[in-house]
């Protein structure tokens, strides 16, 4: 499957000629009938996923995990933690998958990249002065060389929130395109709307075509620094952004949820919004990812439960 | 209050029954499963449906009594002691309730349940002394040899399930409940399988006692089947097995060995049923002791301070 932006942008070469016909192109897109996206996330949200359909569900999404820690107080001590945690999950058991990432703030990288070194594990680094995204674009493409001479498998940016909420798509657009020209071929780049701060579903499903047009890799809902994170109803917006896409352009997009996912039982229900909505196609860590720190930890405690029958508690897994 | 219908059927008035409701975590919610079952008086008629709680409801107790156990065991002995005291001020404002619930259920004289409800008030009153005073009686400073302060003091568990007598609904399930919270454990309670009702009409009272929520969870039904989750749950620190009958007590105690839980054994009942004072062994049940050493200060180049 080809991720370079060049088939996509071939297909909808006129699309981003200029700023008049991007504007014309987005807000040419069908509304998004918010009662109905709710009330069908609601409704997947409903399934029963029990005993070995559960087991499956919970090692998938152990796989997808981004293992996060974008706090202030990182300390490179916490950072070695986590990698060792996003290798070995569940050190008591060794069938137990290891994540798909961890996620750090730049200067965090090559701490890191030495804690995963040796497992399949990647290094993220969030990027685009995150998670305000307010530096002018020298900085933010300083930011992401910064992480990727560090050894960045993959590169979070921010967009420009207050440019697209304007209606100055064009800008937002060229500053994707600018920092994933900065990856180049080695990193896969994520781009987060903060869908918190877009206020309406049609703005989100506008902001997820945006990003594909531009060429991202993935598209991510939050930071989880603001108020309202991922939820199923804008993750579900977002996973038939990347379905529609792909059958137009024949680009596959990932989609990753970030923010406010805590249970075992959430992360269940959004695997069936992506088996439902996007396909099986999704069902891979390299197609989807849940942004969480507190989420693995529920997940090995009902890991735990479905193998000796006995619910786990807090003492059975590690602090962060 | 038994010959309701009849009454409402003179004043033409259409029955409010209640809907009794779990307590966990502060809230009540029916059970998760939606099931009930019929809870009848001593003579076979129907008193009420009550919720049928099954082992997520357990689950849901344990998380909602670990997140209690941070602040009830942090607060002042003093200010657990003052809210066991506002449980007994709330119990007595509807000691009506209780004593009809208690009566209808063990099939008392209304005298004998009104000695019942008085005397699991009293007893509220009894644990709320006894909450700055255990520390007093269980712990203290060691003599040791050398210049160290040794200082054993008594620590709560953590979280306790309690299985609730069967025969004494009312002040059988206030002694058992009252000395595992006195000291600062928070509990996941079930009640008794045939009289549930009392039990779960408390949870109301301890809502609206200053208890913070979470403190005490109350489970309504089948004790078999809701006991085994919480004896083979990892995060229960202990478990009082009050209500269990032998066979069910030698099957929880082997599944509770799993994480070294604490478990306390039916222990006999007196006579009376509950009413003898209870000393301070339920108490010291779910206790355990820290013991610290510290320096005695400035024992400084000139050998000795004193």
């Amino acid at each position: 499957m080809p991720t370079s932006a060049s088939p996509a942008a071939r297909a909808l070469a006129d699309v981003t000629a200029s700023d008049s016909a991007l504007r014309r192109f987005l807000h040419g897109l069908p509304g998004v009938d918010a009662v109905g996206l709710e009330a069908r996330a609601a409704s997947l949200g409903t399934r029963s996923i029990k005993t070995t359909a559960k087991a499956y569900a919970i090692d998938l999404a152990i796989s997808m995990v981004d293992l996060t820690t974008l706090e202030g107080a990182d300390t490179p001590g916490k950072v070695r933690a986590l990698g060792a945690k996003a290798v070995h999950p569940d050190p008591t058991d060794r069938a137990t998958p290891a994540t798909a990432a961890v996620c750090v703030y730049p200067d965090m990288v090559a701490v890191a990249k030495e804690a995963v070194a040796g497992s399949k594990v990647k290094v993220a680094s969030v990027a685009t002065a995150f998670p305000a995204g307010r530096a002018p674009l020298s900085v933010k493409l300083a930011d992401v060389r910064e992480a990727m001479a560090a050894g960045a498998d993959e590169i979070d940016m921010v967009i420009d929130r207050g440019a697209f909420l304007a209606g100055r798509y064009l800008k937002v657009y060229d500053e994707i395109t600018a920092v994933k020209e900065a990856c180049g071929a080695s990193a896969r780049l994520k781009v987060i709307f903060e869908t918190g701060e877009l206020s309406t579903y049609d703005n989100i499903r506008r902001a997820s075509w945006l990003g594909m047009l531009a060429g991202a890799d993935f598209i991510k809902t939050s930071t989880g620094k603001v108020a309202v994170n991922a939820t199923p109803a804008n993750t579900l917006l977002m996973l038939e952004a990347v379905r529609d896409f792909r059958a137009q352009t024949g680009v596959q997009v990932g989609v990753k949820p970030a923010g406010g996912i805590r249970t075992s039982k959430d992360a269940v229900k959004f695997l069936v919004l992506v088996n439902e909505t996007a396909g099986p196609d999704w069902l891979d860590n390299r197609w989807f990812r849940f942004g969480a720190s507190s989420l693995l930890n529920d997940l090995l405690m009902q890991r735990q439960k479905l193998a000796t029958g006995r619910y786990s508690g807090p003492d059975y897994v590690t602090v962060d | 209050m038994s010959d309701k219908p009849e009454k409402t059927e003179r004043s033409g008035r259409l029955s409010v029954f209640k809907t009794y409701k779990l307590y966990v975590g502060g809230k009540f919610p029916r059970s998760e499963s939606g099931r009930v079952y019929e809870v009848t008086d001593s003579q076979g008629n129907w008193l009420a449906n009550a919720p049928l709680a099954s082992r997520k409801d357990a689950r849901d107790a344990v998380v909602a009594a670990r997140k209690a156990f941070g602040p009830w065991s942090g607060a002042t002995a003093y200010n657990r002691g003052q809210i066991l005291y506002r449980v007994a001020e709330m119990l007595e404002g509807r000691r009506e309730q209780f004593v009809r619930e208690v009566a209808e259920a063990e099939g008392l004289s209304r005298a004998q349940a009104e000695a019942q409800v008085d005397a699991a008030i009293d007893r509220w009153v009894w644990y709320a002394g006894w909450t700055d005073k255990i520390a007093q009686v269980v712990g203290g400073g060691n003599p040791v040899a050398g210049p160290f302060f040794n200082l054993s003091s008594p620590e709560p568990t953590g979280v306790v399930a309690v299985l609730a007598p069967q025969e004494s609904s009312f002040l059988g399930l206030v002694s058992v409940i009252a000395p595992v919270i006195a000291t600062g454990n928070t509990a996941v309670v079930i009640a008794s399988e045939r009289f549930p009702l009392p039990a779960l009409s408390l949870g109301e009272v301890l809502a609206t006692s200053d208890l913070p929520g979470g403190v005490v969870n109350v489970l309504s039904g089948r004790t078999a089947e809701i006991a085994a989750p919480l004896a083979a749950h990892q995060d229960v620190n202990a478990i009082d097995l009050a209500g269990a009958d032998e066979a069910l007590a030698k099957e929880l105690e082997i599944a509770a060995a799993d994480n070294l839980k604490r478990v306390l054994r039916p222990q006999p009942v007196d006579d009376a049923g509950w009413s003898a004072t209870p000393g301070i062994d339920r108490m010291t049940a779910f206790l355990e002791t820290k013991t610290v050493w510290h320096p005695t200060g400035s024992l400084g180049a000139s050998g000795s301070s004193y």
